[in-house]
């Protein structure tokens, strides 16, 4: 036996099975159903969208491994082609080209690069992206394309705002929930995506399911997505219930916008979101707060992106404040 | 519901492969190894000479403090060396080699006898012979058995804690004991129950033992204080400080022993020790040992003496095979991986687990994600990830605040981390350097 290497390594001895890049393509899969419901609803604009986002934001993060930081190039890991996808998920379908490439560079080059790399950055590099677009191209961003020919029943009467759009801009305008309801797209619309928005944020159920599979696979945990749209829930539903003809109802702002894909997507991005149960509880409920706060007061018609943003800077701090309870650090021990 | 402990815990695959197997007598080995530390604390003080004749069970090395343990020939023989050998840690230590006497009747007896559960010793006596014959914790800590016994007179104590949890995947050895020794085991409990003067014992399974759990129900008797607790399947479960407080709810404190909420904890095999040391006279000269490993042919349960070379094991379950890449003394959570099979079994040897290429390996170490499994499956509530971070900067004073002493090194954290970190070899570099252990340069 003296012939064979025998390795020498201290314990543990064995290793779970999950792996960083597993958890990354089951991020992948999980985005699947809400990329076919896109294609399905807006055609070619969001396969060229999609596909723009996801070639630059690996381009970049290859030019950047190589030639920036000379390390060994992790492509790999599928970490940029997440931020790719999502990316592409938070903007109109049909953007022009090069500002998907110009969105792309902000989220891998500053977002994640400038601040080290995979684990490093402190915000969620898609989002980076797409706020970096939304206030640089403000026009084309909020252009919110018309769906291809002959598909998706309804899209014809809401094309060119968004849900939380006709929202904002009605209610601004003295007018009132109930002359706004024939504009606001159905429950069963906003549910199968036959509405108006990003590219990815169409349809609920298609999300739902995705979500639904990251949590069985536990790459996620049930805490953020909850938290988030429960704060959402209870907010929106305290405003409505008090002047239910200036406020939507919670169903509606549920529904609508970037709520769910934020909630399962973005805002649970494992390394710019706390690493405590009770962090992310707390995490959420910031972004919850926040992203009604902007929905109701500010000036965007949606604000869950800069919600998400904002807590991101918090998460350092969440961290340190909010520890995992050491094993016998109560003061006194309890004896029976 | 079955208890279990509330924070932290990782189930690893199980793989108890020997679980069926009854366990084996090894021969008698030619010659025996004897290291002079087998237990924590001080190492033991060779009283023999080369050439002496020793007789099986006569005291070759006398314990060399409070904190240390005799050590007792598990062979009639002859010394023939006084020798630096390496033993499990992987250093070089001081070993008693002697050649076993083949005609000696003694070393034929086969130490088994009728159960005697008359206890006629008071519990000083008890404890004595505790200390004199050597005996240790067999569930793998080797802590000197007499020194947790020893309750001072402001100590409270209403409970003894009996570990029969074996929560590391592939071993056996604990089972076996309890399926074959259910009432020797019981009877030693009673003997304990004696000796520190407590009316309540909880003997610990865990849920994938259920035969031990309904044999133990079967025999034990009604009114002798003795429960039986199944337990949820969880590693580490058979940490002490684990095991209290999934059995009773108590959390030791931080630093502290369990004697500080009242309990007292001992392995099975410990007590079952315990038990022929004071109701048959013998001293610990040898355990239990689970040779397992899914590339061997006849993976099995040994009882072997203390001293055996492991390639005698090893060869008793049809040699080492081609495939193996790691050879770990222990289980394969908290084990050491062995450079060579010319290591002895000692006290604290509860198996040899040899590995293949498919899980010996580690996987290529990538950035941390700060997904904070390592955090969630803490079962001491530290945050590993953090701590090997400290570590990596040399801050060691912000580890040691944020209590890196206090983990167990169970390694649930290295065991989940999705980008293969070595989150438990930077935690354990860094202990040793918040001890003093290890200069910071290092």
């Amino acid at each position: 036996m003296e012939s064979q290497p025998i390795i020498v390594s201290a314990s543990p001895h064995v290793h779970s099975d999950r792996t960083s890049k597993r958890l990354m393509y089951d991020v992948v899969i999980a985005l699947i159903p809400a990329f076919l419901v896109s294609v399905y609803v807006f055609g070619i604009p969001a396969l060229i969208t999609t596909t723009t986002a996801v070639v630059s934001c690996l381009l970049f993060e290859y030019l950047i491994q190589k030639y920036l930081m000379k390390t060994e190039t992790t492509l790999g890991d599928g970490s940029a082609l997440i931020t790719g996808i999502l990316l592409a998920f938070n903007l109109p379908a049909g953007l022009p080209v090069w500002m998907v490439i110009a969105g792309s560079l902000v989220a891998i080059g500053i977002a994640k690069w400038s601040f080290g790399g995979l684990g490093f950055n402190v915000f969620n590099p898609a989002l980076v992206g797409r706020v970096f677009l939304l206030i640089s191209f403000p026009v084309q961003m909020t252009l919110w394309p018309m769906a291809a020919e002959g598909v998706g029943p309804n899209v014809d009467a809401v094309a060119g705002a968004t849900t939380l759009g006709i929202l904002k801009e009605g209610l601004q305008f003295g007018e009132t929930m109930s002359t706004l309801a024939p504009r606001i797209p159905s429950g069963m619309d906003m549910l199968l995506g036959f509405t108006s928005g990003s590219l990815g944020e169409m349809s609920a159920l298609a999300l739902l399911a995705g979500g639904g599979y990251l949590l069985a696979r536990r790459v996620i945990s049930w805490h953020i997505p909850v938290v988030v749209l429960a704060t959402m829930a209870l907010m929106t539903g305290i405003f409505w219930a008090v002047d239910p003809e200036h406020y939507a109802n919670p169903l509606i702002h549920l529904l609508s916008g970037g709520a769910i894909l934020g909630a399962f997507y973005m805002a649970t991005d494992l390394v710019t979101s706390p690493v405590t149960r009770k962090g992310m509880v707390v995490f959420a409920i910031g972004i919850g707060v926040l992203t009604v706060v902007i929905r109701l007061f500010g000036s965007y018609p949606e604000g869950i992106s800069f919600a998400i943003l904002i807590m991101n800077a918090f998460v350092p701090l969440i961290n340190r404040y909010f520890k995992p309870r050491r094993f016998g650090s109560r003061i006194k021990a309890k004896i029976v | 519901m079955l208890k279990t402990f509330p924070k932290g815990g990782i189930h690893p695959p199980e793989n108890k492969l020997t679980s069926g197997q009854p366990i084996r007598r090894m021969g008698i080995p030619k010659t025996v190894y004897v290291p002079i530390a087998q237990h924590i604390g001080i190492p033991a003080e060779i009283i023999v000479e080369r050439k002496d004749k020793v007789t099986i069970g006569q005291v070759i090395a006398r314990s060399g403090g409070y904190v240390s343990s005799n050590i007792h020939a598990p062979v009639a023989g002859t010394v023939t060396k006084l020798d630096m050998i390496v033993d499990t840690s992987g250093y070089k230590k001081q070993c008693i080699v002697i050649r076993t006497d083949e005609k000696d009747p003694a070393n034929a007896e086969v130490p088994e006898w009728p159960l005697k559960s008359e206890i006629t010793l008071s519990p000083e006596e008890i404890l004595q012979r505790i200390s004199d014959y050597g005996i240790v914790g067999l569930g793998g800590a080797t802590f000197p058995a007499h020194v947790k016994l020893h309750i001072k007179k402001d100590q409270h104590l209403d409970c003894l804690i009996v570990n029969g949890v074996e929560c590391e995947p592939y071993l056996t050895a604990d089972h076996r004991l309890m399926l074959e020794k259910t009432d020797e085991i019981l009877v030693g409990i009673r003997i304990l129950m004696h000796a520190l003067g407590v009316g309540r014992a909880i003997i610990g399974i865990e849920n994938n033992k259920r035969d031990a759990i309904e044999r133990f129900r079967e025999r034990c008797p009604k009114g002798s204080g003795i429960q039986i607790a199944a337990l949820q399947v969880k590693y580490p479960q058979g940490g002490e400080k684990q095991l209290v407080r999934a059995l009773l709810g108590r959390e030791v404190p931080k630093n502290g022993l369990p004697l500080d909420v009242g309990v007292v904890v001992h392995n099975v095999g410990t007590i079952f020790a315990i038990y022929q040391a004071v109701q048959h006279n013998r001293p610990l000269m040898e355990r239990v040992v689970t040779v397992t490993g899914k590339h061997l042919q006849a993976p099995s349960n040994f009882w072997a003496r203390i001293g055996t070379p492991i390639a005698d094991l090893l060869e008793a379950v049809g040699g080492v095979p081609e495939a193996t890449r790691k050879i770990v003394s222990g289980g394969p959570m908290m084990g050491k991986a062995l450079k060579s099979t010319d290591v002895p079994v000692t006290k604290g040897t509860s198996g040899i687990l040899v590995i293949g290429e498919e899980e010996a390996s580690r996987g290529e170490p990538r950035n941390c994600i700060r997904c904070g499994e390592c955090v969630s499956v803490c079962p001491m509530g530290l945050e590993p990830h953090l701590l090997m971070n400290l570590t990596e900067k040399g801050m060691y004073s912000h580890a040691s605040n944020e209590d890196i002493l206090t983990c167990i090194e169970c390694g649930s954290c290295s065991y989940v981390c999705p980008s293969h970190r070595p989150l438990l070899d930077y935690i354990r570099f860094g202990k040793s350097v918040v001890k003093g252990l290890t200069p910071k340069t290092a």
